[in-house]
């Protein structure tokens, strides 16, 4: 019936093309005020330095634009379209009073360069996140410079070693657990150490007898994810924190997964020295399709000293400042003061739970990890079987039988209206399936999730291929990621004349 | 609690299936004396009216109501309303990282005309759908050319930002580099006999920054000649990208690098912005950060998906790269819209405005007596300026009138005493200009011949 | 399956020597491990390359695996098609899909390797457990 229709298609919303396509010559979806001082030819001014054209720039209205990207954010699933159960992510509610508060004036506006008498309003936003982040890990000192988690882990590691040099050996290798984040050993890489692999033990936690063998002089310390990535917590970690620390190591803690601990526990009475926060995960600062992200560090006090610069001091005035005399320090590792819009917004979700709240929050979200986990662990096997906190992870072993791999499952949960959960991670479990409820699914989600697993559990028993073939309601179905990275094709490019 | 969806009958409902009496049983594999007895010392719960009240007393103690001059890494450009209407929906604002390529071609495509939009500003073959910000940016990019070249010697101009330096020597500090730095001429450029002679067959990466950290346009050709000549890459370092609409990209450069941020990115005390990262076509699979593809379905259809994944932390772990594991996708979506909006004309003659109204305010400083441009270079929308005496008072006379007047540069550069780094885009209006030239005015010595200054002005509307 | 002229190592490559120089590549339990192959990583020619250490890698979508050489010598050559035809090492990996020639420096190097039937009975052992997927978080 459409044969006829030439300019219009069944789904115009399904079929926007690139920006660059929709340009035409002499359109803009701007305009400027009149230039309120003499006109500079530029020519004249800048004479070789003039650039005539920039080849290809899309020229469209302001109309153009607003459905261009209206219509792309309708192919992204969302939080607020529904659970996103993708484990290690923790993609729970972002708050929009947190958007509008990080957009007021001065806090959106302020140049980091603004003299800091002027900007004592953004400074002790930052001086005041310190303070909740500090009371809620037990640690003694922040820095709220490190851009994401990796670089708070890189950060983390540089502390270390200056620490460890100080004494005399910064030491060689970092130890890291099998189960470990991928950025992990990377982060280790760029701080001039080397990774050692310390294997889990069979419940999937630290082996101390491993840890004991493996920590000796040339040990710097150990790198450890608490609870770990299959959602198990170390009840050993005062044990393991005494081994390391009795050979002379530092223990730094990964806090990816602090929305399991928040208000319940505090890692600064665990016996680590260093951590990092996520405050895109555990505070909610919005994920954004990838970033930003915010990954504070924060110490006991013997690293204190070698926090990146500056730091953010509250003096006995009650005034904020600057602190940029710190000889000892490792450096910076952003410029400017890390992402202050992340830190107002992890405030504004501190503040708005209270000390109650954010002890709730952590006990719904360990609550929907078990409940998930008990109500599908008779469809998916469960590869180690311990308590878990705030995510479970099975692997595709029963499934496999029939061909159905953990990310075949993975898109068919996306017929059902789901996000995907996390999959192939830890790389510990083979075929896993990391699922991270969150605190942010109330009951009847969770239900209609587990009820899309057991269904799915049961369609790769008796239809295979519907699932190996998911998704099916998608507006394209499965892209074919070989031929993109065989012949990669990174931008557009006007078609040849 | 108002954000959390259980009610207490859900999660009595829950426990029950769960075979648990008390959400407290969960919490049991925590050694008993680490689990906390008491709340934490935490202010709140705060009403939504209370949280506002508290942060707008923030926004109050803040610089809202001056006009600041300050550029230096960080750029005051209007922003269009348009903007938050779109980065706001929760398709983007709440999604993650498009690893589920089905359900994110949204996010793959606007990150794929990221790529492009950059490459098109750059003169570039390739760019990454973004990193953390600038600083972070040019320190990948140093370690991309290390890895490229397998060479451990880095020459730095000292006119790269001060803060970007800081940045790629905390990287560096344990990898058994050698960091040379390149000093100014008299141009303001790079000091292109000293860059020569800096130079050996280990250096990896010549790293310069245009506009520089004065503002100054670094002559491209004679700078990577000088590069290239000794084999190093040269990484070219922007800051205030709105120049590339008007000023010739380093096309001549093999990673261009920098923070999008003035592609209408809040200043936001310095962050979250967007840092870039764009490289020639030879050298993508060393390049950094996170890379969209184009590809097709299953049916034949156009469709995005990440690509290049192997150079990642993920899969390469420990030999990865880079540690990097986000990017700054809303940031660069918000640059994406930002700049189609602008559009090809739109970014010029912004870039124009920009340009005539520091040309004009440096003119009109110039000319105060006693104060000097000392630098002769061309500049985008930033230049130098000497204060006539001290530039702490006329920084807080202007202050009086609700300016803030530039950057001292002494606190990075102790040779240039009363030097002020003075941005003025097109969000400083004329009125503002004319009681800071005034202010400044004011402190000029010896005065000669006022009636000549007024004169000009007057001409000049 | 795996031709009789061949020689074999450990990490699954393959070295087949006429008078002083061997040719390399990888077996054809490697490319099915990796799956489909989207990138090779090799030398310039003029190279050296050490028996057991790596001298390039190949990539899959998910996963990057080092290549040994499984002897020394100087790189002669290089199969240049595999930069614009990466699937060649799917389709044959023992013949077109050769990777890189080696003029050997010590043709004893190559005594150690396994035949064909070595190499099978190999594989038929532990050594043929698959390989770890890449992860995602």
């Amino acid at each position: 019936m459409f044969n006829r229709i030439k300019n219009a298609t069944p789904h115009m919303t399904r079929d926007e093309g690139l920006i660059f396509e929709r340009s035409t010559p002499g359109k803009s979806g701007a305009q400027l005020p009149p230039l309120d001082v003499p006109a500079t030819p530029s020519e004249r001014v800048l004479g070789d330095f003039c650039r005539q054209d920039i080849e290809g720039f899309p020229e469209t209205s302001e109309l153009d634009v607003m459905r261009h990207f209206t219509r792309l954010s309708t192919w992204n699933y969302s939080i607020d379209a529904g659970v996103y159960p993708l484990g290690s992510c923790t993609m729970k509610y972002n708050p929009r009073l947190n958007e509008t508060v990080a957009r007021f004036p001065g806090l959106g506006t302020d140049h980091p360069y603004t003299p800091e008498d002027l900007t004592q309003g953004c400074l002790r936003v930052l001086a005041d996140t310190q303070r909740a982040l500090l009371e809620i890990t037990g640690m003694d000192a922040i820095s709220l410079q490190p851009a994401a988690g990796a670089q708070g882990e890189l950060t983390g590691l540089l502390l270390i070693r200056a620490c460890l040099r100080e004494r005399g050996d910064a030491r060689r290798y970092i130890l890291i657990p099998d189960s470990a984040h991928g950025t992990n050993p990377a982060s280790v890489t760029i701080s001039g150490y080397e990774t050692l692999n310390l294997k889990s033990g069979p419940r999937g936690c630290v082996d101390l007898a491993e840890l004991d063998r493996l920590m000796n002089a040339e040990v710097a310390g150990l790198m450890l994810t608490n609870p770990n990535t299959l959602g198990i917590f170390e009840e050993d970690i005062q044990r393991i924190c005494g081994i390391v620390h009795a050979k002379g190591g530092l223990v730094y803690m990964d806090g990816a997964n602090m929305n399991a601990l928040v208000g319940v526990a505090q890692p600064g009475k665990f016996g680590v020295d260093v951590m990092h926060l996520n405050l895109h995960k555990t505070f909610s600062t919005p994920h954004g399709g990838g970033g930003p992200g915010s990954g504070p560090v924060a110490v006991k006090r013997l690293l204190e000293p070698y926090l990146p610069t500056p730091t953010v001091e509250e003096g006995d005035d009650g005034s904020v400042r600057l602190n940029y005399d710190r000889p000892r320090s490792v450096g910076r590792v952003r410029a400017f003061y890390g992402n202050f819009g992340m830190a107002v917004r992890a405030l504004a979700y501190i503040l708005a739970y209270g000390p109650k709240g954010v002890r709730q929050a952590t006990e719904d979200a360990v609550l929907n990890a078990n409940y998930v986990k008990e109500r599908i662990r008779d469809c998916y096997d469960l590869p180690y079987d311990a308590p878990s906190f705030h995510e479970c992870v099975f692997s595709d072993k029963r499934q496999e039988a029939r061909g159905v791999r953990t990310g075949d499952i993975a898109k068919r949960l996306i017929d059902y209206g789901f996000h995907p959960y996390t999959t192939s991670f830890p790389l510990i479990v083979h075929g896993a399936l990391m699922i991270e409820p969150t605190e942010s699914a109330g009951k009847p989600e969770l239900d209609a999730l587990i009820d899309a697993l057991r269904s799915i559990a049961q369609e790769a028993e008796e239809d295979p291929d519907l699932v190996k073939r998911a998704p099916h309601t998608t507006r394209v179905s499965r892209l074919d990621e070989v031929g993109a990275a065989r012949r990669p094709v990174l931008r557009w490019k006007p078609a040849p004349r | 609690m108002r954000y959390l969806p259980n009610s207490e009958s859900d999660r009595a409902a829950m426990l029950k299936a769960i075979g648990r009496k008390e959400v407290g049983e969960l919490f049991e594999p925590i050694p008993a004396g680490l689990r906390l007895g008491e709340r934490l010392r935490l202010p709140g719960p705060l009403s939504e009216p209370e949280l506002m009240e508290f942060f707008e007393r923030a926004s109050r103690e803040s610089a809202r109501d001056y006009v600041s001059l300050l550029g230096a890494g960080a750029y005051a450009h209007y922003r269009p309303v348009a903007i938050d209407a779109l980065i706001l929906r929760g398709e983007f604002l709440t999604s993650y990282t498009p690893y589920q390529a089905e359900i994110s071609q949204g996010n793959l495509q606007a990150m794929f005309e990221f790529q492009t939009l950059i490459a098109q500003l750059t003169g570039m073959d390739v760019a990454n759908s973004s990193l953390y910000d600038g600083s972070t940016a040019a320190n990948e990019a140093v370690l991309m050319a290390m890895r490229l070249t397998r060479r451990e010697r880095v020459v730095i101009a000292r006119t790269v930002h001060p803060e970007y330096r800081q940045v790629i020597a905390t990287y560096l500090q344990h990898q058994g580099v050698e960091i040379v730095e390149v000093p100014y001429a008299a141009s303001g450029q790079i000091d292109l006999a000293a860059l020569q002679a800096g130079l050996d067959e280990q250096t990896a990466a010549v790293v310069v920054q245009s506009p520089n950290f004065f503002g100054a346009l670094e002559s491209w050709p004679a700078v990577a000649e000088a590069a290239h000549r000794s084999g190093a890459l040269l990484v070219s370092v922007v800051t205030e990208p709105l120049s590339l609409a008007l000023v010739k990209p380093p096309v001549e450069a093999d990673i261009v690098c920098g923070e999008a941020q003035s592609f209408g990115v809040p200043l936001a005390f310095g962050g979250p912005y967007v840092g870039f990262l764009a490289t020639r076509e030879q050298f993508v699979r060393q390049m950094p950060g996170r890379l969209v593809g184009e590809t097709v379905d299953t049916q034949g259809r156009r469709g995005y998906c990440l690509t290049l994944a192997t150079r990642e932390q993920h899969i390469r772990r420990e030999k990865a790269t880079s540690n990097i594991c986000t990017s700054q996708s809303l940031m660069a979506l918000n640059a994406t819209i930002y700049l189609c909006l602008l559009g090809k004309s739109g970014l010029r003659a912004l870039a124009e405005q920009n340009l005539a109204k520091a040309c004009y305010v440096a003119d009109e400083l110039g000319k105060v007596p006693g104060a000097s441009l000392p630098f002769s270079a061309p500049h985008f929308n930033e230049f130098v300026v000497r204060a006539p005496s001290d530039c702490g008072e006329v920084l807080a006379a202007l202050r009086e009138e609700k300016i803030i007047g530039g950057l001292p540069l002494e606190r990075f550069y102790p040779e240039l005493k009363d030097h002020l780094l003075v941005c003025i885009t097109e969000t400083v209006p004329r009125r503002t200009i004319d009681r800071m030239v005034e202010v400044w005015r004011r402190f000029g010595q010896p005065a000669s011949e006022p009636a000549v200054d007024e004169a000009a002005v007057g001409l000049n509307r | 399956m795996y031709p009789p002229e061949l020689l074999y190592t450990n990490d699954h490559e393959w070295i087949r020597v006429d008078e002083e120089v061997g040719t390399i590549g990888i077996t054809d339990h490697a490319q099915k491990e990796l799956g489909d192959i989207v990138f090779v990583e090799l030398p310039k020619r003029g190279d050296q390359v050490t028996a057991h250490e790596a001298f390039g890698t190949v990539e899959s979508v998910k996963a990057v695996s080092e290549i040994y050489s499984p002897v020394t010598g100087e790189v002669t050559a290089i199969n240049s098609r595999i930069n614009d035809r990466p699937e060649l090492v799917n389709e044959d990996p023992h013949g077109e899909a050769w990777l890189i020639r080696v003029q050997l420096k010590d043709r004893r190097e190559t005594e150690g390797l396994m035949t064909a039937d070595q190499y099978e009975a190999y594989l038929a052992g532990p050594a043929g457990a698959s390989a770890a997927e890449g992860a995602k978080g």
